[in-house]
């Protein structure tokens, strides 16, 4: 099976500071890896690279076999790839319903449509309440997403991107600002995600990144420090190691 | 469902009282409702952009004017019936908007704004300066109102007849522009709106959609500019003039931005204020911007959603 996600000898550079550096990695189909590393260790620019928002300066990014390193973000999207934003990203000012329609719609055959109302698409509005009824989001689908808590604006972060049926999803930071209770919820809806889906994940809350994950890959400075399955990376010396280059400081905000 | 049923009988309401107004009026009167019907449609084409995209313009007079000089000029220099000087002003509206957007759409928002002035603020200088095809400024008068043949046992000469004419061609725009932001099309301009970079990583590809929605609005900017050119008989400078452009957006900004009736209703009420300041003072336009600032400070949703959330419970949207 070809791989979901390859990408070679990345590197992106903003002005001196080395973003990306060299970074090397391949997930296996079904595979849940997690990304830990300080801030600035190049998590996120990771994120943007495969995404398509930013070009790398060079490499290569591979999905499913397909080199799309010069492609654009909607065609990446078109074959298989969603990823959800460490910002919430919604349409704030639409309903929750309206939110996930957006969201089916994006690569249904209707979606470029415009002499006929979207409101005579049944199937496309029968996913989108089909999705918010299993993410159990069904109650408030009249709510505009503005009004929502926090917690669930994550959760419906995460469900939008599921909404088009990726089969490599990236998250970045799902857990970011939630409550106990709400992590354990994001994590649950992580683990349940079906094996069909790759899922390459940006965490900080490394209890939640060890218990999903499969592997983990530690990044510092752009470059990719260890990786390993989290037996390996739990092992006091590595955890050191990982996070002791950026001093004490970074080593307790890692582990909180 | 039922709020359906509500909109669709107001909608029929309102088309029946405006019609019926049209023939108790005097003339002077059906002129200015006529003209309240034409600012409707332009209003409702720039709010494709504004409201809907996000794109916002102050340059829409630009497919305004040039849909009225292009259907003036085929029609006066050429010779051309209105069934074909009519289209021939949309087609370029839209050719214009279509080649202008290869480069606008390298902006967006603010840059969008300077941008779109630039394009109109060029075409209003061709028509002052290309004397012999526009006129300069003394414009192009003399262009006949419509005659839909021999075959059609009405002509448009008269106020009445022309603001019928127009009504229907309003009923038909309105129609067509409540499907296009209501398709899945509609639905995906809101996301663009919402969050460009999320419709993005969704899939979409969001430039066709700004280039589609670009070339939509100024087709029906168009045929609002050519209604206005077919009223007065008479295209100037001035339809393509940033003044044009600054009072359609003030139409969508009093109305609601993102609705289709805000527009309308905005449309309205700038046409009446403009009647009635006018009769008052030459300075009306100062006033008018006074009331702007107003809205601006006070109800930047707009006055008509500012009144709906104060006076009335405020609503919270539905999808299908």
């Amino acid at each position: 099976m070809t791989a979901p996600l390859a990408v070679k000898n990345l590197s992106r550079s903003f002005g001196g500071v080395h973003a990306l550096n060299d970074v090397t990695m391949v997930l296996e189909p079904g595979e849940r890896r997690a990304i830990i590393g300080t801030n600035g260790a190049g998590k996120t620019t990771l994120f943007n690279v495969v995404n398509g928002q930013i070009a790398p300066s060079s490499g290569t990014i591979k999905l499913f076999g397909q080199d799309v390193t010069s492609k654009a973000l909607h065609r990446r999207a078109a074959l298989g790839l969603a990823r959800t934003f460490q910002i919430t990203s919604l349409f704030r000012n639409l309903t929750v319903l309206d939110n996930m329609i957006i969201a089916v719609q994006a690569l249904a055959p209707s979606h470029f449509v415009f002499w006929r109302r979207l409101s005579g698409y049944r199937d496309v509005i029968a996913k989108a309440e089909a999705l918010l009824e299993k993410w159990r989001l069904a109650d408030i689908r009249r709510e505009e997403v503005r009004h929502l808590s926090y917690g669930t604006q994550r959760q419906l972060e995460i469900v939008m991107a599921l909404a088009c049926e990726p089969r490599l999803l990236l998250l970045d930071e799902p857990m970011a600002g939630l409550s106990a209770a709400e992590t354990h919820l994001a994590t649950d809806i992580i683990l349940n995600l079906d094996r069909s889906i790759t899922v390459l994940l940006i965490e900080h809350d490394l209890a939640a990144a060890f218990k999903i994950a499969d592997r983990i890959t530690a990044m510092d400075q752009g470059k990719i420090v260890a990786e390993g399955t989290p037996d390996e990376i739990r092992q006091e010396g590595n955890l050191k190691k990982i996070y002791a280059s950026g001093g004490a400081a970074r080593t307790t905000e890692a582990h909180q | 469902m039922r709020k359906n049923h509500l909109g669709s009988v107001g909608a029929l309401a309102f088309i029946l009282i405006v019609g019926a107004l049209g023939n108790f009026l005097s003339p002077y009167d059906t002129g200015l409702l006529t003209q309240m019907l034409i600012y409707g449609v332009f209003a409702m084409s720039l709010d494709v952009l504004h409201g809907y995209t996000g794109m916002p313009s102050l340059g829409h007079a630009a497919y305004f004017g040039l849909g009225a000089y292009v259907s003036a000029i085929c029609s006066l220099k050429l010779g051309w019936p209105f069934g074909m000087a009519a289209p021939a002003g949309i087609v370029a509206a839209a050719v214009a908007a279509a080649l202008f957007h290869l480069l606008a759409l390298r902006t967006s928002k603010s840059y969008y704004l300077m941008i779109t002035l630039a394009f109109s603020q060029v075409l209003w200088s061709v028509a002052v300066s290309w004397t012999e095809l526009t006129g300069g400024d003394n414009g192009l008068p003399g262009v006949r109102r419509p005659n839909l043949g021999s075959w059609f046992p009405w002509t448009f000469a008269s106020t009445h007849n022309y603001f019928y004419f127009v009504l229907a061609i309003f009923v038909v725009s309105a129609l067509a522009l409540y499907v296009f932001v209501k398709s899945p099309f509609g639905y995906a301009l809101r996301g663009i709106r919402e969050n460009e970079m999320r419709m993005r990583a969704l899939g979409y590809n969001v430039w066709a959609y700004k280039y589609v929605a670009s070339i939509v609005s100024a087709s029906f900017a168009a045929v609002a500019g050519e209604m206005y050119m077919y009223l007065n008989s008479f295209v100037s400078p001035s339809s393509l003039s940033v003044t044009v452009s600054a009072q359609v957006l003030m139409m969508i900004l009093v109305g609601a931005a993102g609705t289709l009736f805000g527009p309308v209703l905005g449309a309205g009420v700038f046409v009446i204020l403009q009647y009635v300041l006018s009769t008052y003072t030459d300075r009306w336009l100062f006033v008018i911007g006074l009331i702007y600032v107003g809205i601006a400070l006070y109800a930047p949703q707009g006055a008509l959603v500012f009144i709906r959330d104060k006076f009335f419970a405020p609503k919270r949207g539905s999808a299908s």
